[in-house]
Order: structure tokens, then C-alpha cells, then sequence
């Protein structure tokens, strides 16, 4: 197990490297001219540019811009953003907010779409199951670019029973409707998912077994049943996580957040490299780690599965 | 939690209502709304520092912890604040004296070094501050920069520049000084209003010449708001009033600057009530923006100029009977009400209308609508078949630039494509290439509200940004006249017949003012912008 868990490790920093790389590169290949970008649509003086190429190497080689910025790295300084601000500062206070609202979106989505999930399952076919099944097409079927506005309109400023918007230090109370509308895809997902798999496990030749040995029905659904369609659904997650992560673009512009998303947006428009690449790279960590934790995870649910 | 709201309010109404009783009852009857304070949408400033800061969201932020030398009144004149005079006899050599009593936030005595320190600091090229240029009329500006020897891309440094400090710049006595410049220039006092001009403390300064690094995060000014703390980067700067502030006060004892990421965001929060004023509407909000909030949305006139520019240095846009042609063929309003919804104006003179000696439709004939005149004026000229105009994507100006190209199909027949350059950086490449990217989209923001600064800048032969090769010696002539002029009333009848030239030759085609869009919540009253898209703050209060 603890060989398994260093060998991922092991993987993962070389992942870490080919990312940011990649990144850097990616960056570097569609950087222009970074410092016009920065002043937008006003033209940008020549004592400006000179102090500022100088500043940040910008007229060096890729190569060697990377290699600055891995040398930093190495010593724990993420280096400054192009408006002078340092990496490591914005990190912090950009993951935090990003961090709760991605974490309290899958809590919320998890509860409500695995409990919906598995109900409809079990009593396929009945009315709830219908219904769960026309409410989970419509929120997959809206994207968040429409239903995080028409939320905020219809609960933010019209009933205002949830502030409009978050802001930088946000109450648990202002970040729920966020992460509602964050979660909203996935909470379909995943009733979908646990729906199917409970369905499935349901004709299971154990679970006949189970019934057949004359179990009650909560221990076969809890135990039998439960555990083995959560594997799936977990999966999932693990995945998922990651992802509203990179994908609360859309849901912090709206409400003001700041936080992973809105830094990497502005990171990307400015053509600003040291600050897309710092937050890639944590983004990467993360999926790492919520990938090994699946990963350990379905040891603990399947004990067919073991690492060596 | 709304009945607890309503208990410290009112009791903080009640507090007031003492203090003002045991002052002795000041003489004036407001309703003890003092102690409000007032929160402002802001995008994230780039710089809080008057020499660096050249956005809005920076610039409202300073504007509230400085006060100018001088601020416009409601000719766009410029009149003083902090200065007492502000006299010169031959339009080169000016002298500045400064009121007394004005302190900086710490205590510190304003004096003649805090302006000339702060300016130095600024004009001083290696020190990179995006400012540097409005000192570029002062003596000795020339002597503070350095070329890199090998260009940008070379492996050399630039070497030091010859100077550090503008030898224009003497101090008279603690409260006088004097500015020499390099040229004589009649409307030098306009300049002064502007941001890069406010003076800082001894105490900005690590060493001589060199601004401590922190110093932006908690900025010292001169102004009648001071810092609360520190800069909160992307949530929030609060400033409260200054208590020794010898000028006029505000009406509010503070204001909140809201950092918004988008501006769909702050427009939710001011439906809400969260907020008290929006600075700009964002545009998929104008058409509900009435319903929303009645007479609490405001227009007001702002300096943008958008337009479009001919690159005169081809050969099919050469001849001025083309280009008025294809001037003649844009419906303005048309555009401005289905594309804008009303939240920009139609732009029929080459000034724009905030500056003084601005004159409404010099344009004339050439700017009105008339699709026959066009046609027949486009087809005698011989005008091309087949046009580009030529935009930066990532500046929303698609739908604008499409609707002008189909008017310009059907109204001239002929064939009109926008093509997107992915930035203004790759456009502003393809210019300085000279490129044959056909009619491009160009914009101004002015930086002075003065007639120069439009025609200066945009239409003179070296201007710093005419992109499109447009030189007429006669302009550049009046033009010069205009500058030296002794007065600023003969300084603007030159300027004015300098633009009655542009009528003729139409290096560019004036398309749109922009306008103040803004909005307040039900809890502040006398929201005004001025002329550099700011609050003012002095004047806003609560309701």
C-alpha cells in the first residue's frame, strides 16, 4: 500500500513538471507582446516597456524564461505577476474561496444526488423516479452560463433570501447560492449515475443471494447494494472535483468571487505567464491528489481491489 | 437582523444630532447623514501611485486621497484646489504657488518638494511609471530617458539616462515653485488636473528618487479621504475623512471601494441594494436598466471617442472624396440604438463634446446620413470595390463594426468584411508594419480635457497616435499656433480652424462619444460623474 501510494507520488511530480512546461510553453507560444495586453487598448510608452522587459526577462528565450521561473520555484518563490503582485500572495487568497466553493458544491451535490439516485432505483419506474429524471435533464441540459445569472436575479435581487454576490471574504451564507448553482450540474450527474448503478446492482446474482439468506432490506440496500454502486460515483467525483475547480470561472465572475477562476481568467487575457503558470500548477496537485484519494478510495469499497 | 439595522442607524442619527447641537448648531441643516459611508464599484486598480495610475478604477481611488492643483468647473476650465495661483507671462515659464494649511495624511506640510520630488520621480524614464509622458512638455524631460542601444529584443541594457531631475523644476520658496518648459504651451493649467500631477510626503521616498515599494498599499495623500488601512487587494479599499482637511468637505464621513472581477456582478448588487454606485452599466443591462432603477440610472457626458480610421498612406483610401463618401454612407444612429441601446452618442465633430471649444457638428454634411449622395460621391471617386475594417476581438467591437459593414454594402454596393485581429496588441503590430489591413477601428480617451489633447495626438503628423499616415502641413501649423498661443481663447479659435481642416480631408471618420452610464442604490443622492469617468465625491451623500 505505502509503495503503491509513493510510486503515484513519484509519478506525480513528473507530471507536475510536464504540466507546467507544457503550460509555460503554451503561454510563451501565444504571448505576443504581454505588456501591450497588460495596458489593454491604450498604446504602451517606451520607458514603460524598457523597465518592465527588464524586469521580467521578457526578452530572453523561452528556455530561460522557464528556467527563472523553475529556479524560483525551487527556492519557494513563485515569482510576480506582470502587475507586480507576488504569485504566492494571490494563491493564497484566490484558494481559499475557490477551495469552499468547490468543496461545499460536491458536498451539496453529493448528498442530494446520491440520496435522489438511489431512491429513484430503488422504486424505478414510479413517480419519483420520473421526475428526478426530468429535473436532472433540465440542469444538465441548462449551462451555467445561463442558470448562474437567472439564480442570482431570481434568489439574489428579486426574493433576497442569499446575498447577490459573495465578495472577497465570504460567510458560508453568501457562498451557498454559488456553490447551488456550481454543484447543480454535477448533482445531476451523480443521482444519474447512482441511479443507474443501484438499478443494475439491484439484479445483482449477490444481492439475490443476500435477499435469499433472508437479510432485511435496509441491510441489503445500505451494505450490499449501496457500497457497490458507490464505486462509479466516487470515481467521479474524484474527477469532478478537480474540474469545478478549474470550472468556477463562470460562477465567481458572477458572483465576485475572487478566487482561482476570476485570477486565471484575468492571468489569460493579460497574457500574464508566471501568474497562469502558478495556478495551473496547483490545479495539477490537486487533481494528483484527489485522483490517488479515488484511487485508495476503491480499496476501501471493493476488497477484491488491493495495491501492492 | 433589519430591526437591528434600524436601531444603529437611528441611533447613530441621534449621535449626530448631539454633536451638532453641541457644536453650537454649525449654520447648516443636514440631516445628519455625515457619518454614512458610501460604497463605489472598482475593478482591481493596476497601480495606486498618481505616476503610475492611468485607469479609471486607480484614478477614482486616488481622486478621493488627493487633492489636484486644479479641477474643472462646469465649462471644463480649470480652476484651483490646492493651488492658490497659477500664473505665467509668456505660456513658458509658469509659477505655482500652493494654498497653506494643506497637510498629507501623516501630518507632513504640503510644500513646493512634494510636487517636485513626486514629479521627478515620475518623469524619470527608467523608473517605468506609465505617466512618464505627461512631463514630456517640461525642460529636461528629454535628458531622463535612455534608449536601449540594441532595441528590446538585444541583449544590451539600456544605459542610465543623463539626468534625474527636470531642470524645469524650481523651487521659489516652501510654497512657490516654478515650471519651465520646454516649449511655450498656453493651456498648461488644464494638464495640472490630471492624476500624474498630485504631489507626495517625504515619506513615499525609500531614498532620494526611489518610491518605497509598499507605499501603494497604503497610500499618503493630500486629499480629503484618507487610507483605512490597507490597500485589501481584489475585495476592497476604504477610505474615511480626513480630519485636518482645509478645503471643502464631503459629505460622506467614508467610502468603500468594492472591487468587482465583472461588472454583471456589481450591477446584480445594485439591483440589490448592495451597492451604491455603479460607475458603468454594462451593456446587456441598458435596455432593463430604466425598468430597474427609474430615475437612479444617469447619463452623463464621458471623453471616449470611437472611430474609424483610414490608412491614408494607401493607395484606394487616398483621395478625401472616398473617404467622406464612405462617411456619408454610416447610419450613426442607427447603429448607436439597435448595436448600443442608446448608451453611447453620435460623434459629428472630431473633439469630443467634454472639452472647451467643442462646436456640435462641424462635421457637417459629411457626417449626415445620405445614401444616394454617397453612392453617386463614392462611385465618381472611384472608391474601392472590396473593404476591410479591421478590429481587435477582444474588445467587443464585432457587432459595431459588422452592422457598419452592412450598411456600407448596401448603401455603396460594394463588398465589406470586419476582420478580428486577435488584440489591439497584434493591430498595433500590423500598424507600425503599415500592413495593408484596410480601415481599422481606433478609440481615444483623453488624458486633459483640452481640445489639444484630441488633436494633438490623433491627427498631427507625429502624433503619438496617428496610425493612419494623415500629415497636412496646414494643420500642423494651426495646430502649433494653438499651443503657443497666449491665451486660451486664441489657443482654441486656432484648434478650431486646425479641425474645420479634418472636415475637409477626413483622415478618420468620428463615429461615437461615449457616455457615463451609471447608477446609484435608493440610499445615496447627487451622484455625479465628472469628465474622467470618477464620483465625485465631494458632492455625492446619502439620501
Amino acid at each position: 500500500m505505502l509503495r503503491y501510494i509513493i510510486r503515484r507520488l513519484l509519478q506525480g511530480v513528473l507530471t507536475f513538471f510536464g504540466a507546467t512546461f507544457v503550460v509555460y510553453a503554451l503561454m510563451f507560444a501565444n504571448q505576443n507582446d504581454p505588456l501591450q495586453a497588460l495596458a489593454g487598448e491604450r498604446p504602451i510608452t517606451d520607458n514603460v516597456r524598457q523597465a518592465l522587459t527588464e524586469r521580467y526577462h521578457l526578452d530572453e528565450p523561452f528556455i530561460i524564461q522557464y528556467g527563472y521561473y523553475m529556479q524560483g520555484i525551487f527556492q519557494g518563490d513563485f515569482g510576480t505577476s506582470l502587475t507586480g503582485r507576488e504569485i504566492t500572495v494571490l494563491l493564497d487568497q484566490a484558494w481559499p474561496n475557490t477551495f469552499r466553493l468547490a468543496v461545499m458544491a460536491v458536498v451539496f451535490a453529493a448528498l442530494i444526488g446520491i440520496v435522489a439516485g438511489v431512491v429513484a432505483g430503488i422504486r424505478r419506474a414510479g413517480i419519483f423516479d420520473h421526475t428526478t429524471l426530468i429535473i436532472t435533464l433540465v440542469l444538465i441540459s441548462i449551462p451555467i452560463v445561463v442558470l448562474a445569472p437567472l439564480m442570482q436575479l431570481f434568489f439574489g435581487v428579486e426574493l433576497r433570501w442569499f446575498p447577490a454576490t459573495a465578495g472577497a471574504n465570504p460567510t458560508f451564507y453568501a457562498l451557498m447560492l454559488p456553490a447551488m448553482v456550481l454543484g447543480a450540474g454535477s448533482l445531476a450527474t451523480y443521482s444519474r449515475l447512482t441511479r443507474t448503478s443501484v438499478v443494475e446492482n439491484l439484479r445483482a446474482d449477490y444481492v439475490r443471494t443476500a435477499k435469499a439468506k433472508g437479510l432485511t432490506r435496509n441491510r441489503v440496500i445500505g451494505v450490499h447494494v449501496l457500497r457497490n454502486s458507490l464505486i462509479p460515483v466516487i470515481t467521479y467525483i474524484g474527477v469532478d472535483l478537480g474540474g469545478l475547480m478549474a470550472g468556477a470561472i463562470v460562477t465567481e465572475g458572477v458572483f465576485n468571487i475572487p478566487g482561482v477562476g476570476s485570477q486565471l481568467f484575468r492571468g489569460i487575457t493579460t497574457e500574464d505567464g508566471p501568474l497562469v503558470v502558478g495556478f495551473v500548477s496547483i490545479l495539477v496537485i490537486i487533481f494528483i491528489l484527489a485522483n490517488l484519494i479515488v484511487d485508495l478510495l476503491y480499496a476501501v469499497l471493493d476488497p477484491r481491489i488491493r495495491y501492492e | 437582523m433589519r430591526g437591528k439595522t434600524a436601531i444603529k442607524i437611528s441611533a447613530g442619527l441621534a449621535a449626530t444630532a448631539l454633536l451638532v447641537t453641541a457644536c453650537g448648531g454649525g449654520g447648516d441643516d443636514e440631516s445628519g447623514a455625515s457619518n454614512a459611508v458610501v460604497s463605489i464599484e472598482v475593478a482591481e486598480p493596476q497601480y495606486l501611485l498618481p505616476s503610475n495610475t492611468n485607469e479609471t478604477s486607480g484614478s477614482q481611488v486616488l481622486a478621493a486621497l488627493f487633492t489636484p492643483l486644479v479641477d474643472y468647473d462646469v465649462d471644463n476650465k480649470p480652476v484651483e484646489v490646492a493651488a492658490e495661483s497659477i500664473t505665467t507671462t509668456d505660456n513658458v515659464t509658469w509659477t505655482i504657488k500652493l494654498k497653506d494649511g494643506y497637510t498629507f495624511h501623516n501630518g507632513e506640510k504640503v510644500v513646493a518638494d512634494s510636487y517636485i520630488n513626486a514629479w521627478n520621480y515620475g518623469a524619470y524614464g527608467p523608473n517605468g511609471q506609465n505617466n512618464s509622458y505627461f512631463w514630456e512638455k517640461i525642460e529636461g524631460w528629454a535628458d531622463m530617458q535612455s534608449e536601449d542601444p540594441d532595441g528590446e529584443e538585444g541583449p544590451q541594457k539600456a544605459p542610465e539616462p543623463k539626468a534625474k531631475t527636470l531642470t524645469g523644476l524650481a523651487k521659489v520658496d516652501e510654497l512657490t515653485f516654478t515650471v519651465k518648459l520646454a516649449a511655450a504651451f498656453s493651456e498648461f493649467k488644464t494638464m495640472l488636473g490630471y492624476t500624474a500631477f498630485y504631489p507626495l510626503p517625504a515619506a513615499a521616498f525609500a531614498s532620494e528618487g526611489v518610491v518605497k515599494e509598499d507605499f501603494q498599499e497604503a497610500i499618503i495623500g493630500n486629499g480629503p479621504f484618507k487610507m483605512k488601512g490597507t490597500w485589501q487587494h481584489d475585495s476592497q479599499i476604504e477610505v474615511e475623512q480626513y480630519a485636518e482637511y482645509p478645503g471643502e468637505k464631503p459629505k460622506v464621513q467614508g467610502v468603500i471601494f468594492k472591487i468587482y472581477q465583472a461588472l454583471p456582478a456589481a450591477y446584480a448588487d445594485l439591483a440589490a441594494d448592495n451597492l451604491d454606485v455603479l460607475k458603468q452599466i454594462p451593456t446587456e443591462n441598458i435596455s432593463s436598466a430604466e425598468a430597474d432603477l427609474g430615475d437612479r440610472f444617469k447619463k452623463s457626458p464621458a471623453s471616449t471617442f470611437q472611430f474609424v480610421a483610414f490608412p491614408t498612406y494607401q493607395q484606394e483610401f487616398s483621395k478625401p472624396e472616398v473617404r467622406r463618401a464612405i462617411s456619408q454612407a454610416i447610419n450613426r444612429d442607427e447603429i448607436i440604438t439597435s448595436v448600443f441601446k442608446g448608451s453611447q452618442t453620435a460623434a459629428r465633430s472630431f473633439v469630443s463634446p467634454v472639452v472647451a471649444g467643442y462646436r456640435e457638428d462641424t462635421c457637417g454634411q459629411y457626417c449626415a446620413f445620405d445614401a444616394a449622395k454617397a453612392k453617386s460621391e463614392y462611385d465618381a471617386a472611384g472608391g474601392p470595390k472590396q473593404i476591410t475594417i479591421t478590429y481587435n476581438g477582444d474588445g467587443g467591437h464585432k457587432d459595431w463594426v459588422d452592422a457598419t459593414c452592412n450598411q456600407l454594402k448596401t448603401n455603396l454596393g460594394i463588398e465589406c468584411t470586419g476582420v478580428a485581429e486577435p488584440k489591439f496588441a497584434d493591430l498595433l503590430t500590423k500598424l507600425d508594419d503599415k500592413q495593408p489591413i484596410g480601415m481599422f477601428r481606433m478609440g481615444w480617451v483623453m488624458d486633459y480635457p483640452s481640445m489639444e489633447n484630441y488633436l494633438g495626438p490623433i491627427y498631427t503628423t507625429d502624433g503619438s497616435s496617428n496610425y493612419y499616415g494623415y500629415s497636412n502641413k496646414q494643420f500642423d501649423a494651426l495646430y502649433k499656433e494653438g499651443v503657443s498661443a497666449a491665451t486660451p481663447e486664441e489657443a482654441i479659435a486656432k484648434y478650431q480652424a486646425a479641425e474645420d481642416l479634418l472636415v475637409q480631408d477626413m483622415p478618420v471618420i468620428p463615429l461615437r462619444f461615449g457616455q457615463n452610464n451609471f447608477g446609484h442604490s435608493t440610499k445615496v443622492k447627487n451622484v455625479e460623474m465628472d469628465l474622467f469617468n470618477r464620483v465625485n465625491l465631494i458632492k455625492i451623500e446619502a439620501a
